[in-house]
C-alpha cells in the first residue's frame, strides 16, 4: 500500500520529527510498502489529494502534529491515519486537560496549578506564588502546558528560581503548569493497539548527571542509559502497565501512545503525561520497548499502521 | 470538529508483503537503511570520546527553524553573493576551460597552488601584513584554518584563551579537540588585555598555562568590536614577554565601513614568530569557493601541512584556479568596496531599528565593519528561550549568545547579522524582535521583577 509519512512541519520539534519520520519510512519500505515522504507545509492538502495515499503514518511531534490539527485535516480528506483521533490528541497534548482527566479517573498525577500568561499580566498571578509554593512545596516543576521533548521545563529548587522558570515555560506556550516535584525513576510505557490495546514492556531512562530527562538527555546518544525492560518488581511493572492502559482509555486514545511515569521511593507510580505521537528516533523509548517486547521496530510499525483509522 | 460517528476505516495488511514494486526499488535512498532504531546502540560504545562531547542542543534544533520561508533570519552569517557580476564569472570560467582545464581537474599541492600563494601575499600586503610565499598555506575555507590550528597545538585537556564571546564556528573545533577554553571579556576597544594578563597569572598559578590565545581582533564575530591599536601593541608585547602564541583570525579586516585600517597582530609581531595568522576569501570574494589560508612560521606550517594531508590532501584546485584567474584580471578591492557599500547601509538600518525597537535596558555594539551586532538584554531574559517564542510567535530568528561560549554564559545575549538581509527586511526583523523582547520584559514586570 501507499503510505504517506507525515514529518517535519513547523513545530519546535521539527528536527526530532524528521528523525522519527526517517526511521518510520525505512521500516515501511522494508515492510514492502510504497512510501510518500511528506515534510508538512502549506502544500500538504494538495500533496495528499494528488497522491491519494492509502494511509498516513504520522511522525509529527509538537504543535500541529500532536494536538489534533493534522488529524482533523486527515478526517476531512478521509485518509486513515495512525495514532489517536482528534479529540484524544487534544486531550493528551494539553497537560492541564490531561491531568484533569487523570484526576477524575483516579489516576495518580502530581498536584499542579496552571495559569495563562494573561493571569500574570492582567491579574497579578505572580503575587500568588507564595501560596502556590505553600500548596505544592519545593522543588517545583514549571512546564509549558502544551509542548513536547521537555522543552521549556525547569525544576525550581528554591523560590527565587520560580519567576525565571515561569518566563522560560511561557516562552514555549501561553499557559504554564506548576507541578509538585516527584523525586523518582523515569519510566515510560508504550501502548499499541485499538480493539485490545497492549502495553509494551516498561522502559526506564536514566539520564547521566542531569536534573531530569531533559532535551539533551533525550536526544544525545550515550547521555542516557536505557533499561528495557526496566528492572522492577513484577507487581510494579504490572501496575505501570495497567495504569498506562487506564490513561490510554481515559483520554480516548487508539492505535498508539506513550505514557510517561515516575516511580517514587515508596514504589508509588505517578503519571506525568501521555504522548499521542511518541518519538521514534534512535534514542527514543518506543523502539526500545519494541525490542524488549521481542517484536522489533518493523513489527511495531506494521502494527501501528494496521490500526490506522478514521473517526474517534 | 468532525463528527464522532464510528466510521472506522481499519486497514488490513497482508502478512508477507513483497510488493510488486520492490524489485526495481533496490537503489538505496538514505531512508532505505536496513538498520532499525534499536541498532543504534551498537555505535554508542564505539563513538570516540571527542564525538561523545558533541551534544544535541535545543538551540541547534531551534536554529534549524530559521530556514523556514516565513521567518526573517538575522541568524545567518552570509556575505552578499548577489553583487558578483555574471560577466566576470563567465570570463574567468572561460579562461579556465581554455587554458587550464586538465590541471584544474587535477590534485594540487597540499600547501596550495604557488600562483595563489603569491596572490595571497599581495592581499595581505594590502593590509600591511608582510609575508613570503613560503609562509602561506592554502586551506579549505578559514574554518579549516581554525581546525588545523587547534588540532596542531591542542591536546585533550589543554587550556586555550579566547574572547568571550568567541566565534560560534570555532566552538565545535574547541570541543572536538577537547580544549578547556577560558573566555576573556571584551569592551568597545576589543579584548581586555589587562584581563588576559590576569588570566595568564591565574592559569600559571594553577599549573595550566594556555597553549594559545585565539582572537579575531577586527570586527570580532560575534562581538562586533575591534581591538584598538594600543591594545594590539600591548597584546603582541605581552605575547613576546610571556611566550604566548597568538592565533589571529582575520576574516573581516577588509570589511571596514568607517575609520582607518589597523595593523594586524602578524604585522606587529614583525617576524618574531608568536603569531599564526588565519584569513579567507569568503568575505572579500565568495564563501562558496571555500578557500582560506594560514600564514605561520615554517615549523608550524610543516605540522599543519601534515594535518591537512590527513584532512583533505589539498584544497579544491578549481576554486584556487578561479581565484588566481580572477585576481589576475580584476581588482578585488573594487569588489570589496562595493560589498562594503551594501553592508554599510544594512548596518545603519540595523542600528537605527535597534534604537527604535529595543527596551532601554538593552545594549548593543556599533561595529565599524564586519557582519554582526552583538546585543545584550536585561539578564533576566534567556535568549535561547526567547528564540523559541521569537520563531513560533514572531517569525524572526537570531543566534542565542550561549552558542558563543563554552562555559554556559551568554544567556542574556544574541548575535544579529546584517550582511545577508536587505534594509527593509532588517527593519521588519528587528521590529518583530522588539515585540518578542517587550513581551518577555512585560512578563518579567508582571512577575514582580525589578521591584
Amino acid at each position: 500500500m501507499l503510505v504517506a509519512v507525515l514529518k517535519g512541519g513547523r513545530s519546535l520539534e521539527r528536527e526530532v520529527s524528521l528523525r522519527s519520520g526517517a526511521n518510520a519510512e525505512a521500516a515501511l519500505r522494508r515492510l514492502g510498502h510504497d512510501v510518500l515522504a511528506v515534510d508538512v507545509d502549506q502544500h500538504l492538502v494538495r500533496a495528499l489529494r494528488g497522491e491519494r495515499p492509502d494511509a498516513a503514518f504520522i511522525a509529527l511531534h509538537g504543535k500541529g502534529g500532536e494536538d489534533g490539527t493534522v488529524q482533523e485535516l486527515l478526517e476531512i480528506l478521509e485518509v486513515p491515519y495512525t495514532g489517536p483521533g482528534v479529540l484524544a490528541c487534544e486531550r493528551a497534548w494539553d497537560k492541564v486537560v490531561a491531568k484533569a482527566h487523570f484526576a477524575t479517573a483516579g489516576v495518580p498525577t502530581p498536584a499542579a496549578v496552571a495559569f495563562s500568561q494573561d493571569a500574570f499580566r492582567e491579574m497579578g498571578a505572580g503575587e500568588a506564588i507564595p501560596e502556590i509554593r505553600e500548596r505544592l512545596g519545593l522543588p517545583l516543576v514549571v512546564k509549558p502546558a502544551k509542548q513536547g521533548s521537555a522543552l521549556g521545563i525547569t525544576v525550581a529548587r528554591d523560590a527565587s528560581q520560580i519567576p525565571g522558570a515561569l518566563m522560560s515555560a511561557l516562552a514555549y506556550d501561553e499557559r504554564v503548569l506548576l507541578e509538585a516535584f516527584v523525586e523518582g525513576r523515569e519510566l515510560a510505557v508504550s501502548v499499541i493497539g485499538t480493539a485490545a490495546p497492549w502495553a509494551l514492556p516498561v522502559v526506564e531512562a536514566i539520564p547521566r548527571d542531569r536534573d531530569f530527562y531533559d532535551f539533551e538527555a533525550r536526544y544525545t546518544p550515550g547521555m542516557t542509559d536505557f533499561v528495557a525492560p526496566a528492572r522492577l518488581p513484577d507487581a510494579v511493572a504490572e501496575e505501570a502497565a495497567a495504569l498506562a492502559l487506564r490513561c490510554f482509555d481515559v483520554l480516548g486514545c487508539r492505535g498508539l501512545g506513550r505514557v510517561d511515569l515516575l516511580l517514587d521511593a515508596d514504589d508509588r507510580l505517578w503519571v506525568l503525561e501521555v504522548n499521542s505521537i511518541p518519538g521514534m528516533t534512535d534514542t527514543s523509548l518506543l523502539p526500545k520497548a519494541a525490542e524488549a517486547a521481542g517484536l522489533g521496530f518493523d513489527e511495531v510499525v506494521e502494527r501501528i499502521l494496521a490500526d490506522a483509522a478514521l473517526g474517534a | 470538529m468532525t463528527s464522532t460517528a464510528p466510521r472506522r476505516g481499519v486497514i488490513t495488511v497482508p502478512p508477507t508483503p513483497p510488493s510488486r514494486h520492490r524489485a526495481h526499488e533496490t537503489a538505496l535512498t538514505p531512508g532505505d537503511s536496513a538498520l532499525t532504531p534499536g541498532d543504534s546502540a551498537r555505535y554508542d560504545a564505539r563513538f570516540a570520546s571527542r564525538a561523545a562531547g558533541i551534544v544535541s542542543s535545543v538551540m541547534r534544533d531551534l536554529m534549524s527553524l530559521s530556514e523556514r520561508p516565513d521567518i526573517i533570519s538575522l541568524a545567518g552569517g552570509f556575505p552578499n553573493t548577489e553583487a558578483f557580476e555574471r560577466e566576470i564569472y563567465d570570463e574567468v570560467m572561460e579562461v579556465i576551460a581554455r587554458e587550464h582545464l586538465a590541471s584544474t581537474l587535477q590534485y594540487g599541492p597540499t600547501e596550495g597552488m604557488g600562483e595563489l600563494r603569491e596572490r595571497i601575499v599581495d592581499v595581505m600586503a594590502h593590509e600591511g601584513a608582510r609575508a613570503r610565499v613560503e609562509d602561506i598555506m592554502v586551506t579549505s575555507g578559514g574554518q579549516q584554518a581554525i581546525d588545523l590550528a587547534i588540532r596542531t597545538f591542542v591536546n585533550p585537556g589543554d587550556t586555550v584563551l579566547a574572547e568571550g564571546p568567541t566565534y560560534p564556528g570555532a566552538v565545535p573545533c574547541f570541543t572536538t579537540y577537547e580544549a578547556q577554553v577560558v573566555h576573556v571579556p571584551m569592551d568597545d576597544d576589543g579584548l581586555r588585555i589587562d584581563l588576559v594578563e590576569e588570566a595568564l597569572d591565574q592559569l600559571a598559578a594553577e599549573g595550566r598555562p594556555p597553549k594559545l590565545l585565539y582572537t579575531i581582533p577586527s570586527f570580532q564575530n560575534p562581538g562586533g568590536v575591534t581591538m584598538s591599536l594600543e591594545r594590539r601593541e600591548r597584546l603582541v608585547a605581552l605575547a613576546h614577554e610571556r611566550e604566548l602564541l597568538l592565533v589571529e583570525d582575520n576574516p573581516y579586516g577588509q570589511i571596514r565601513f568607517d575609520g582607518d585600517p589597523l595593523p594586524t597582530l602578524w604585522e606587529l609581531d614583525d617576524g618574531a614568530g608568536w603569531v599564526v595568522y588565519l584569513s579567507t576569501f569568503s568575505k572579500i570574494l565568495a564563501p562558496g569557493l571555500r578557500t582560506g589560508w594560514v600564514a605561520a612560521p615554517a615549523a608550524v606550517l610543516r605540522k599543519m601541512n601534515l594535518g591537512k594531508q590527513a584532512a583533505d590532501l589539498c584544497s579544491s584546485t578549481g576554486s584556487q584556479r578561479f581565484i588566481v584567474e580572477y585576481l589576475r584580471r580584476h581588482d578585488w578591492r573594487d569588489y570589496v568596496a562595493r560589498l562594503n557599500g551594501i553592508y554599510r547601509l544594512r548596518r545603519d538600518a540595523m542600528l537605527r531599528a535597534l534604537e527604535e525597537e529595543m527596551p532601554p535596558e538593552a545594549r548593543w555594539t556599533r561595529p565599524s565593519g564586519g557582519l554582526f551586532v552583538w546585543a545584550t538584554l536585561p539578564d533576566y531574559l534567556d535568549t535561547t528561550n526567547l528564540l523559541a517564542s521569537a520563531v513560533e510567535r514572531h517569525q524572526v530568528a537570531f543566534v542565542p549568545g550561549r552558542g558563543a561560549f563554552l562555559d554556559g554564559r551568554g544567556g542574556d545575549s544574541m548575535r544579529l547579522n546584517y550582511s545577508g538581509v536587505p534594509e527593509a527586511v532588517i527593519s521588519e526583523g528587528v521590529r518583530r524582535l522588539g515585540v518578542a523582547v517587550a513581551e518577555m520584559t512585560e512578563l518579567h514586570r508582571a512577575l514582580g521583577g525589578g521591584e
